[in-house]
């Protein structure tokens, strides 16, 4: 008799648990290295993701169904990656997926999702994801190609022709590297010096004396914490006075940080995130960008970064194209991402189309100079 | 290549080449005593900038007191090391006790992560940042710090090997740990004494150079990883050889960046490290015929 009435109550109570979400939730599935190498990247994104199942699931979830984000750490790792992949397709049956934080783990994983047929939106900056197109991939963070426009724009506004480069041995800094290498000649300018150092170098002077040798108008230098730190602060060090641009990679409040003094001066490209209350009121991204910023530091007593506006702008497209659906198949999820338009992220103002699956151009970035410890939004 | 500029290389070289050194140091040092090669060196260097970081946030008792109070934390950890891992298992092989090494190591890098996480962080010069002008050359401070504390750390550790009765101890136990516990040395408590050394060491290494490279949880893979090979090129079992194969694998790397390409800086040191072992198998500082492990 006990165990009729035991089984009866967890029925009622069950019951009523279920009765507050009538419906199947949504799974969406995120691969991201919230430890090893790229956590610095990955752990921003992990806090974002699950901020916003918090708060989309608080105003009623999708569909009136709630929302399940399912998050893998792959550990900064290839093969960890592509397992995690392998779980969210046949394990946890997700309807689309964010990932990964790297540009290599998510070449890795790709083509799964490619023919499973699940839609997959990359956190990742390489261009590759997204050139030649696959009809299952997309991704939210501006291509390096248009961090390098916009510096070469403001380098020829201020009349440079000879640049040196300066970039780390890894998959962003190769990136970046070929792409100043093929753009600079386009905006009329020489490489006097190609540069490179590694990820975990602790002193770049050798580097900084020969290019202070070759005598060049700027030194553009490509790279993430904490190399572009050591950079200048170097260049002080050897008293060089040559104008330094850096790349979006450290465009985070750590870096000046890092810098300390030695940040004074450095022109980079950054997302609008990092200028919000810079920007003009009427600036469409303006409001969104200052409530994310205040909600993320208010949960995690943390400094927001652009990496954590990446995993935003992924997981709220796709939840943009599952309203517009009116249905969250993986089908429906792809065809209507593809039909963004004008949808307001913290990156920029997507523009998805069949040809273009990242959405953005180098408008999404403006250019910053380091002032006084601070950025300094430099007027367009 | 001009003056200014070759004084420039060998500048960055020895500020760089300094912290190989006091890592390679800290290897001899253990191995010497107990013919062990402790993985965890890298990490006492990590440990000593790191914890200065973290004492400055937590207590800021100002820069000199956090840097004595990480050194002296740091010696602390190998002390505990070597009485929890190594001397619990210290009737085992020395390839058991090298693994043992990895795994406080490893364990040392995971703790740190969780307890301070995995940001980059910076300490305050010693003496400013206004560089020094000298010969067409600039030098920051700091690494005249580097300079001077690693030679001083070099010669307080001659004088203990060769003149105190307790490195001399520390020494009769590396030849021949039989004859000296004969002789009345606690074999024992010379090689958890080692291990307070070479933490020492380690962690005066990490303070005074995280002003100018930074530190953060990991960067003790490769500090370890460029301190072994420094104590190769030196010569295993000869601290001043380490210390010194340290400063010129320093050399090596920042005359490689600077005038071949920095791509390879890494390769052309290790290719010429290869090379002088080829030549001369036992280190360049090494006896040629001693027994090698």
């Amino acid at each position: 008799m006990t165990r009729y009435l035991l089984t009866l109550a967890t029925a009622l109570v069950l019951g009523t648990a279920s009765l507050a979400w009538a419906a199947d939730p949504i799974k969406i599935g995120a691969i991201l290295s919230a430890t090893g190498p790229a956590s610095f990247l990955g752990e921003p994104e992990r806090n974002t993701l699950h901020m916003l199942q918090d708060q989309i699931n608080a105003q009623g979830g999708l569909l009136g169904r709630p929302l399940e984000v399912i998050i893998y750490d792959d550990e900064t790792e290839v093969n960890k990656a592509v397992s995690a992949a392998n779980r969210l397709l046949s394990r946890d049956r997700v309807v689309a997926a964010i990932g990964a934080t790297t540009s290599g783990n998510t070449l890795a994983i790709m083509p799964r999702f490619s023919s499973a047929q699940i839609p997959l939106v990359s956190m990742a900056a390489a261009e590759r994801i997204v050139k030649p197109i696959n009809p299952w991939v997309f991704k939210t963070p501006q291509s390096d190609r248009h961090a390098v426009i916009k510096i070469l724009e403001h380098a020829k506004l201020e009349e440079f022709s000879n640049i040196a480069i300066l970039t780390v041995s890894d998959g962003f800094g190769q990136a970046g590297r070929e792409v100043l290498q093929e753009l600079l000649p386009a905006y009329g300018m020489s490489l006097v010096a190609d540069e490179i150092y590694g990820p975990r170098d602790t002193d770049m002077t050798p580097q900084l004396t020969k290019i202070r040798g070759l005598n060049p108008d700027a030194i553009i230098v490509w790279g993430t914490n904490p190399g572009p730190a050591v950079i200048a602060r170097n260049r002080v060090q050897l008293g060089m006075q040559t104008p330094m641009y850096m790349s979006h990679g450290v465009a985070s409040k750590r870096f000046i940080e890092l810098a300390g003094e030695a940040a004074e001066g450095l022109i980079l490209p950054a997302g609008r995130l990092a200028v919000a209350d810079q920007l003009p009121e009427d600036h469409p991204q303006k409001a969104l960008l200052l409530e994310y910023i205040q909600a993320y530091e208010a949960r995690f007593n943390a400094e927001v970064s652009t990496f954590g506006g990446y995993a935003y702008d992924a997981l709220m497209l796709i939840a943009e194209a599952i309203t517009q659906a009116g249905e969250a198949t993986p089908q429906a999820i792809r065809d209507n991402l593809e039909k963004i338009n004008g949808f307001i992220g913290t990156g920029g103002i997507f523009e998805m189309s069949p040809g273009d699956h990242n959405g953005l151009d180098e408008r999404a970035f403006v250019m910053v100079r380091i002032t006084d410890g601070d950025w300094e939004l430099l007027v367009e | 290549m001009d003056l200014g500029t070759f004084l420039q290389f060998l500048a960055a070289g020895l500020t760089v080449g300094s912290t190989y050194g006091l890592a390679a140091l800290g290897f001899t040092i253990i191995f010497n005593t107990t013919g062990i090669i402790n993985f965890a060196q890298g990490e006492f260097v990590m440990l000593g900038g790191l914890l200065a970081v973290v004492f400055m946030h937590w207590l800021a008792p100002g820069l000199p007191a956090a840097v004595v109070l990480a050194v002296l934390a740091t010696t602390l950890v190998g002390l505990v090391m070597e009485r929890l891992t190594i001397r619990p298992v210290q009737h085992t092989s020395v390839i058991n006790l090298i693994i043992v090494t990895i795994g406080v190591s490893i364990t040392i890098r995971g703790l740190m992560m969780l307890l301070w996480g995995k940001d980059t962080y910076v300490l305050p010069a010693f003496s400013g940042t206004t560089p020094i002008p000298l010969l067409g050359a600039t030098i920051a401070p700091q690494s005249l710090w580097i300079l001077g504390i690693t030679l001083l750390v070099l010669a307080a550790m001659r004088y203990f090997f060769s003149r105190t009765i307790f490195g001399r101890a520390m020494l009769a136990c590396s030849f021949e740990p039989k004859a000296a516990r004969l002789m009345g040395i606690s074999v024992e408590r010379m090689v958890m004494a080692s291990f307070m050394l070479s933490a020492f060491v380690g962690a005066v290494g990490g303070v005074i150079l995280t002003p100018l490279t930074m530190t953060s949880y990991d960067v003790g893979v490769l500090l370890g990883l460029k301190g072994f090979a420094a104590c190769i090129l030196g010569g295993l079992g000869n601290p001043f050889g380490a210390a010194a194969g340290g400063l010129l694998l320093g050399v090596l790397e920042a005359f490689g960046a600077g005038l071949i390409s920095s791509a390879y800086k890494d390769a052309i040191a290790f290719v010429v490290i290869l090379a002088i072992l080829l030549w001369r198998p036992s280190g360049l500082f090494g006896a040629p015929d001693t027994e090698r492990v």
